[in-house]
């Protein structure tokens, strides 16, 4: 970009608005006029066309893409839960935790496609593989895991095929971890100002999460004396995903705006208070039944409630300019500045 | 015409250090065009000759028939926004180019003479008007001529009208292109990217990778929708509809390096003639897309037409993405194998 130098705007203001009528307001009714390299400065302010977005805000549906996220990570840790305690002779978590990752994988499925634009053409997702789409590899990741998960589920519910079972469990298993994280790359391989930036953290924040919830779902649903892994998986889940989250929330400067302020804000407040509760229910319950349950319940409703946070948050940064322009506005600056030192 | 890529050059080009971001001399070699591939094309929209006449628009909608909106993407619907001559509101599914209008004034305030006391009413005004013509229009106003297009004064203020005919950039690095899963966003020979209909199944993700908000899905059909620089057209040998239609020729279509040295020479003529904040948009390779296909002349920041100021591809952080996930995926499978180690029953 070749700016004229010394000439930031020149002093065009937008001739309608608000903005504009206040700053007319202001010169009138000062009666002073203003001294020279004074207003201009003073008045610099962030604009934009209309108020529009710049970016195009996600078409992606609620509740589809932030189910289909929670759904996805829980089925992931679900299905390596289940097949370690398989491995280690735990059958009663090993079936509530295999059940949970079939269940969970076939509505995450079914969410991503309800969500596509053309569903029925939903199998071309498998026309090529690009590692460049964060959404190509996770069909590659999706499809295999759900296929194997399922059939795991399915030969626990039919209690046959013991050896089958074993092994397309295993393969769940190894797809279980990158299902936990993909979801991450898919939200922050975008423009959108709030998920791009914290590239970083929410790989950590979705794997806790879906720690947290995958464990908690099998504290629920798996006999106390069987499910003390289980136990130990959500609460550390749970604790990665509290520290990735707090990071996201504050470490991004304006762009971690989003995460705290209006609906994103008032429903990561609530997934905070479900994580920590339920952490509290499922470190203090020991073998006692119903405080697990309890405990177990709001690990999986943390989870879910920070995924419909973070979808919200970065809606918000998409739909607002302010977002887009002031970080790339300061970026720019930075730079010819750094331009100007080599310079000189 | 050999095998046509959809896959990003990032693990397949033959320059390991531009595959994600930077310049690329030959953007449809490196996806696999033979030699004998024709030259890069794209737009220059020089705006400061733009007359906000959207004969561009109209000329793409008919040739395109896109379907009739409102200026947020709803179907059937006719749409009036309040916003000075726009209409049109955005790029969009069914908006190929849109014309954008910016009303802006400023007070006069450089020191010239003046009537009157220092500060009292009059003390803005010019001692000499502008020579008329019509009333209120300079006599300088012809766009060829006058040295600061679109503007004129009236009192105290100074009034301008900027208006900018907006269109998909056919980034070098296009993140539509490289966060399509089905492969339906392709590179075409031109280097322009477009969109293969038959493909998409409507998954949405080009639309937020899209740093400039140009792809869109179109309502009540699923698909998504942008400029394709008439890929139709351009394979006949025609120009794009809306650089044929413009009457000014504020869009001018042509080879890339041609465009590009149009536009510099441009640059440097309205900078002898004072325009202030005259300035090019998407030209320069170096930029955090590799330089746009369709680049621009503006006379005020670019935020100021809806544009990103310092726009950059997503996938340029990619890698640390995907390692961010795999040590994501680690410690899961780390953490939940060592709840189970160590412990017997």
């Amino acid at each position: 970009m070749t700016a004229a130098e010394g000439l930031p705007g020149a002093g065009w203001r937008r001739a309608d608005g608000p903005p504009a009528q206040d700053r007319e307001r202001r010169r009138r009714s000062g009666g002073r006029p203003p001294r020279p390299g004074e207003s201009l400065v003073g008045e610099a302010e962030f604009t934009s066309y209309y108020g529009r977005p710049v970016i195009k805000p996600p078409v992606w549906k609620t509740p589809d893409v932030p189910l289909y996220l929670f759904l996805g990570g829980a089925a992931g840790t679900s299905a390596l839960l289940g097949t370690m305690a398989e491995l280690t002779g735990r059958p009663a978590l090993s079936r509530a935790a295999h059940l949970a990752a079939g269940g969970g994988a076939l509505t995450s499925v079914g969410f991503l496609i309800h969500d596509l634009g053309r569903p029925a053409r939903f199998l071309n997702m498998l026309r090529v593989f690009k590692p460049t789409s964060p959404l190509s590899v996770g069909s590659w990741v999706l499809a295999p895991f759900s296929a194997l998960a399922t059939a795991t589920a399915g030969a626990h519910l039919l209690g046959r095929f013991p050896r089958l079972r074993l092994l397309t469990g295993l393969g769940a298993a190894a797809l279980g971890g990158p299902m936990t994280t993909y979801t991450a790359a898919l939200l922050a391989d975008t423009a959108v100002p709030s998920w791009h930036e914290a590239h970083r953290e929410l790989p950590f924040a979705f794997a806790g999460s879906a720690m947290a919830a995958g464990g908690g779902i099998a504290v629920a649903s798996s006999p106390a004396e069987e499910a003390g892994p289980a136990r130990q998986v959500a609460v550390t889940g749970a604790l990665v995903d509290l520290v990735a989250m707090h990071r996201i929330e504050h470490g991004h400067g304006l762009v971690s705006e989003p995460y705290r302020t209006g609906r994103a804000g008032r429903l990561l407040q609530a997934a905070r208070a479900c994580t920590v509760t339920g952490t509290a229910l499922t470190l203090a319950a020991g073998r006692r039944r119903v405080p697990a349950l309890l405990g177990g319940a709001l690990l999986a409703a943390g989870s879910v409630l920070t995924r419909f946070g973070v979808f919200d948050a970065g809606m918000a940064s998409a739909r607002d300019p302010r977002y887009t322009v002031e970080p790339q506005r300061a970026r720019a600056a930075e730079r010819d500045a750094a331009a100007a030192g080599t310079r000189s | 015409m050999t095998t046509i890529s959809s896959a990003s050059t990032a693990f397949s080009g033959d320059d390991p250090r531009n595959r994600l971001f930077g310049p690329v001399p030959d953007v449809a070699g490196e996806r696999g065009y033979g030699e004998d591939h024709p030259p890069r094309v794209g737009f220059f929209t020089d705006t400061s000759v733009c007359i906000g006449c959207k004969a561009c628009e109209v000329a793409c909608k008919e040739w395109n028939t896109l379907p009739m909106d409102d200026a947020e993407g709803n179907r059937a619907q006719l749409g009036l926004t309040g916003a000075s001559y726009d209409n049109t509101g955005m790029l969009g599914a069914n908006s190929w180019r849109h014309v954008a209008f910016v009303e802006q004034s400023r007070a006069v305030d450089l020191p010239m003479p003046t009537v009157g006391a220092p500060g009292s009413a009059g003390g803005q005004r010019p001692l000499e008007d502008p020579p008329v013509v019509h009333p209120g229009v300079p006599a300088s106003s012809t766009t060829a001529e006058q040295s600061a297009p679109q503007q004129t004064s009236s009192g105290d203020r100074e009034i301008r009208w900027l208006m900018s005919s907006d269109v998909c950039k056919h980034c070098t690095h296009a993140a539509c292109l490289d966060v399509c899963p089905t492969g339906s966003l392709f590179r075409t020979e031109f280097g322009s990217v477009v969109v293969q209909e038959d493909i998409c199944n409507g998954c949405g993700y080009c639309v937020p990778a899209c740093p400039y908000g140009v792809i869109d899905q179109r309502q009540d059909d699923g698909r998504v929708f942008k400029c394709t620089l008439c890929y139709d057209r351009l394979t006949d040998g025609l120009q794009p509809a809306c650089a044929s239609a413009c009457p000014t020729e504020s869009i001018q279509f042509g080879d890339l390096d041609e465009l590009r040295a149009r536009a510099d020479a441009r640059l440097a003529a309205l900078q002898d003639k004072g325009v202030e904040g005259a300035r090019l948009y998407g030209h320069d390779e170096d930029d955090g897309v590799g330089g746009a296909g369709a680049f621009f002349l503006l006379l005020d920041e670019p935020e100021v037409y809806g544009l990103p100021p310092d726009p950059v591809v997503t996938t340029r952080d990619l890698p640390s993405m995907w390692r961010h996930v795999a040590a994501g995926a680690a410690m899961v499978v780390g953490l939940v194998a060592s709840a189970f180690a160590g412990r017997r029953r």
